[in-house]
């Protein structure tokens, strides 16, 4: 099978892309049971999309602005932290940016363990690490304008 | 020369996004090159006086007391909104 983004060598069991491209979960789930190489019993997976409504506003469109090489570097740290508290066998995060609309993938969070628990525990501490630590802004399009989304109120 | 950088609305408030300054004379320190910075003008002050806003130095989020050398990338920002 052949998987999109850059960095897919075999040896590869840990990963964060940043990209403009839309993602599919399946496809994504299916790269990472390919690492487990049947060690892992449990795959969890968080996708987070554009909602067409917050703070009681229509959302027409979403533009995702964020700090190259900052980025990758908070990514990565995430990751890595997740690793060291958790038994893993594979992780994988995928966050888009540019210009998205209602229903879009915004984000991918997956992890593959031993066992189910660790892979629950491991996905939501990564994307709640990721919405607090990694330098991504929204801005949302409303019919009347636009602004920048308040942290804590977009989720 | 060190290079600054501003994100997302605060971008847009200062109408820059980044730009190399030399360090200048008895700056060393973030609160010292922030208090330069805001004796721009009106909208430097005020931009910049924002609580909420975090910096980072060479790319890691930093203690407001934290240290500036030349070479340095210095980048304030404000709460990320991802995920």
């Amino acid at each position: 099978m052949k998987w999109p983004g850059s960095h897919r060598s075999p040896g590869v069991s840990h990963l964060i892309r940043v990209q403009t491209e839309d993602f599919d979960p399946g496809l994504e789930l299916e790269w990472l049971r390919s690492r487990n190489k049947g060690q892992a019993g449990a795959m969890v997976s968080f996708t987070g999309l554009v909602r067409d409504l917050n703070a009681g506003d229509t959302v027409t469109q979403m533009t995702l602005e964020h700090y190259p090489g900052m980025t990758e570097k908070a990514l990565e740290k995430i990751e890595q932290e997740a690793n060291e508290r958790w038994e893993l066998t594979a992780t994988l995060i995928i966050h888009r940016v540019g210009s998205l609309a209602p229903n879009d993938n915004i984000v991918f969070v997956a992890t593959a363990s031993r066992h189910r628990k660790q892979a629950f525990l491991a996905c939501e501490f990564m994307i709640d690490t990721l919405k607090t630590n990694a330098p991504f802004w929204k801005k949302e399009t409303l019919p009347d304008g636009t602004r920048w989304v308040e942290p804590g109120v977009s989720g | 020369m060190v290079q600054l950088r501003y994100f997302a609305s605060l971008r847009e408030s200062l109408g820059i996004g980044d730009e190399q300054i030399e360090l200048p004379d008895g700056i060393h320190d973030l609160p010292g090159l922030t208090r330069w910075l805001q004796g721009r003008d009106e909208t430097w002050a005020s931009t910049l006086a924002d609580s909420r806003l975090h910096v980072a130095i060479n790319q890691e989020i930093v203690k407001p007391d934290t240290g500036i050398t030349d070479g340095d990338e210095v980048a304030w920002f404000p709460p990320v909104t991802g995920g």
